[in-house]
């Protein structure tokens, strides 16, 4: 509950977040939580019946082949996929036991805490600094100190401010695509979120960056949960902690990434992870 | 086998349709030569046409510096072509563009903005259908509509507040034509926030940003080229509007910030001078290019200005 009213946290914060996790590693809380989650475009069902658990500084996989509803789910959970406008839900979705489907939730303060790294790398035509400044200025952070240092902590979080910090000032458009990428999550980050939406991260990058990205993964984790959509099972054994197998709109298996790639319980989960369809 | 055989044949049909009109295609190809000389003969035509009002304005104000010290003509206050102690300054008539224009833009700026806004970020589909071609309408009407409309209905309209207002005046049709430049104001600034690209609202919505910020700090910024395109647009349109002013503020050469007087706009003092029977030859002649120059030579500068704007702020995308 603390959690979401108290912004304090986020913006002062800015040193260790993580401490207070690792306090809490041997009971892992849970962060989200749906509840017979449906969702259609006009008459298209394309959510379910979903119950998933997801919990704190894990890294869960989504994988499963297109058009199953991955995007669509994970846009669910910090309510962007509310932009379409022929989408209805039912069902609940709990984050940190409150449901963000309950109209009274506004909508900004769960994006606030639940950020999102799209599929395409997608900067403002701004500078590097501006751009990670963004959502920090928006909710009121004004101290060009305070900015200074989030600029910095955040691109050093993102493993990009080698890279980028003789050139804070030139627009984000001169940047390679990876580059972007990490910029993006950088900008994520910047507020310090709780939760971080991944949609195929990596899709549009090279393996080198992509690795970069996959050892960032496991570096956020420590002080963030992590939603990742894939469609790369290598990628999704290698970083995550468990992993859910959607299947046109239904969860098909969701357990531990161990066990869902080495003894599948469902006969279609194994059929995918082999590659015999998908 | 038949079926790849018959295949081959078509293809090498084609093949062949295609080398046989080649070589009947010859004064295809003489045309295909000769249209960018066409193109480049045209274009010409319009540089030339420049260069020739250009090269009139030019000489005939040289024939008037020769009466009136250039000096004279930029500072003075006085403003009196006709008669005796005819002084020629062209001060009264620049206070009366610029006024007007400055009027104008406070009014379409603003109105035009908020229009763009609501219409690229706010407005449903239905709305947007509904009130897009009324903007079109707000443009189409003749600017003798516009000069009507100031002096009889928003002046009399405003001197129910301000008695002091003259029955002719340059606040009037300076607000008329803010009400004209609306439209362009808000059509191409909102095709300007139309296109920017939908994933940058994304990633502001997406760290919590409300609508309004993501407008205001996304896609405003990032359209800000267009926009600041459309209000220069806009000015130069006032700087150039005749009618409005020709009617509805009469022709008292004022030089002042009163915006309650009738003023001269640089237009309007055209159009009344040609309107007369200025001898050929005569200073009052002259001054006409004169004036026609130095409006020239604004609207140069402000479209100069207007081009360093939109590339200094421009945002890649
Ligand atoms: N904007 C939309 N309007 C209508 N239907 C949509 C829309 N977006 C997605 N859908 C439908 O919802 C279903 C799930 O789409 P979704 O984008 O979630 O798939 P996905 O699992 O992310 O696929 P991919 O791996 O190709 O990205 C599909 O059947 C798709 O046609
Ligand atoms: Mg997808």
């Amino acid at each position: 509950m603390a959690v979401i009213t108290d912004f304090s946290k986020n913006q002062v914060g800015l040193k260790n977040q993580g401490k207070e996790g690792f306090e809490n590693m041997t009971a892992k809380n849970l962060v989200f939580d749906t509840k017979d989650l449906n969702l259609w475009y006009g008459d298209d069902h394309a959510l379910k019946n979903i119950n998933l658990d997801i919990y704190e500084n894990e890294v869960t996989a989504i994988i499963g082949p297109s058009g199953c509803g991955k995007s669509t789910f994970i846009k669910t959970l910090n309510r962007m996929v509310e932009l379409i406008p022929v989408v209805r839900i039912s069902g609940d979705i709990l984050y940190r036991e409150r449901n963000i489907l309950d109209k009274s939730f506004k909508v900004e303060d769960l994006r606030t805490h639940v950020g999102m790294v799209f599929q395409k790398p997608n900067p403002f035509p701004k500078s590097i600094y501006d751009n990670i400044a963004y959502g920090p200025r928006i909710h009121g952070i004004k101290n060009k100190k305070i900015l200074d240092e989030i600029v910095e902590k955040s691109l050093r979080g993102a493993a990009i401010w080698d890279e980028v910090k003789d050139r804070l000032n030139e627009n984000a458009y001169g940047l390679s695509g990876g580059q972007q990428q990490r910029l993006c999550l950088a900008r994520c980050l910047a507020i310090e979120p709780d939760v971080i939406l991944m949609d195929e991260p990596t899709s549009a990058l090279d393996p080198i960056s992509t690795l970069k990205i996959e050892e960032l993964v496991q570096e956020l984790k420590k002080e963030y949960s992590i939603i990742i959509v894939t469609h790369n099972m290598q990628q999704a054994a290698r970083i995550s902690d468990k992993t859910a197998f959607f299947l046109n709109g239904e969860v098909v298996e969701y357990t531990d990434t161990n066990k869902i790639f080495s003894t599948p319980s469902d006969k279609r989960t194994e059929d995918y992870i082999t590659g015999r369809f998908g | 086998m038949e079926k790849t055989f018959g295949n081959e044949e078509k293809n090498l049909n084609v093949q062949e349709l295609i080398a046989k009109n080649k070589s009947t295609v010859s004064f295809g190809n003489y045309v295909e030569k000769l249209i960018p000389k066409a193109l480049l003969l045209i274009a010409t035509i319009s540089i030339l046409t420049t260069l020739g009002i250009i090269i009139t304005l030019l000489t005939e104000t040289i024939e008037f510096f020769k009466d009136v010290p250039f000096v004279e003509f930029f500072t003075g206050t006085v403003l009196k072509p006709l008669g005796q102690n005819a002084q020629f300054g062209v001060l009264p008539l620049l206070a009366g563009t610029f006024i007007s224009s400055g009027i104008a833009m406070i009014v379409a700026i603003p109105i035009g903005l908020m229009t763009a806004i609501y219409l690229s970020e706010y407005a449903s589909d239905k709305v947007r259908r509904f009130l897009k071609p009324m903007l079109e309408i707000l443009a189409g009407i003749p600017t003798i509509v516009y000069g009507f409309f100031a002096l009889t209905f928003v002046t009399p309209l405003l001197r129910s507040f301000i008695p002091a207002l003259e029955p002719t005046n340059i606040l009037s049709p300076g607000i008329v034509m803010g009400i004209m430049i609306i439209p362009m104001v808000a059509s191409l600034s909102e095709d300007a926030m139309s296109s920017v690209p939908n994933s940058m609202r994304e990633g502001a919505l997406a760290l919590g940003a409300t609508k309004l910020e993501v407008t205001w700090r996304v896609v405003v910024p990032a359209a800000i080229s267009g926009i600041v395109a459309s209000f220069v647009l806009g000015i130069s349109r006032a700087i150039g509007e005749t009618m409005i002013v020709t009617i509805a503020s009469g022709s008292t050469k004022n030089f002042g910030f009163d915006v309650t007087q009738s003023m001269q706009t640089m237009t309007a003092y055209i159009v009344e001078v040609t309107g007369g029977d200025a001898p050929a030859g005569s200073t009052l002649y002259y001054s006409l290019y004169a004036v026609a120059m130095t409006l020239f030579v604004f609207t140069l500068i402000m479209n100069l200005i207007a081009r360093y704007i939109s590339r200094k702020f421009r945002e890649e995308y």
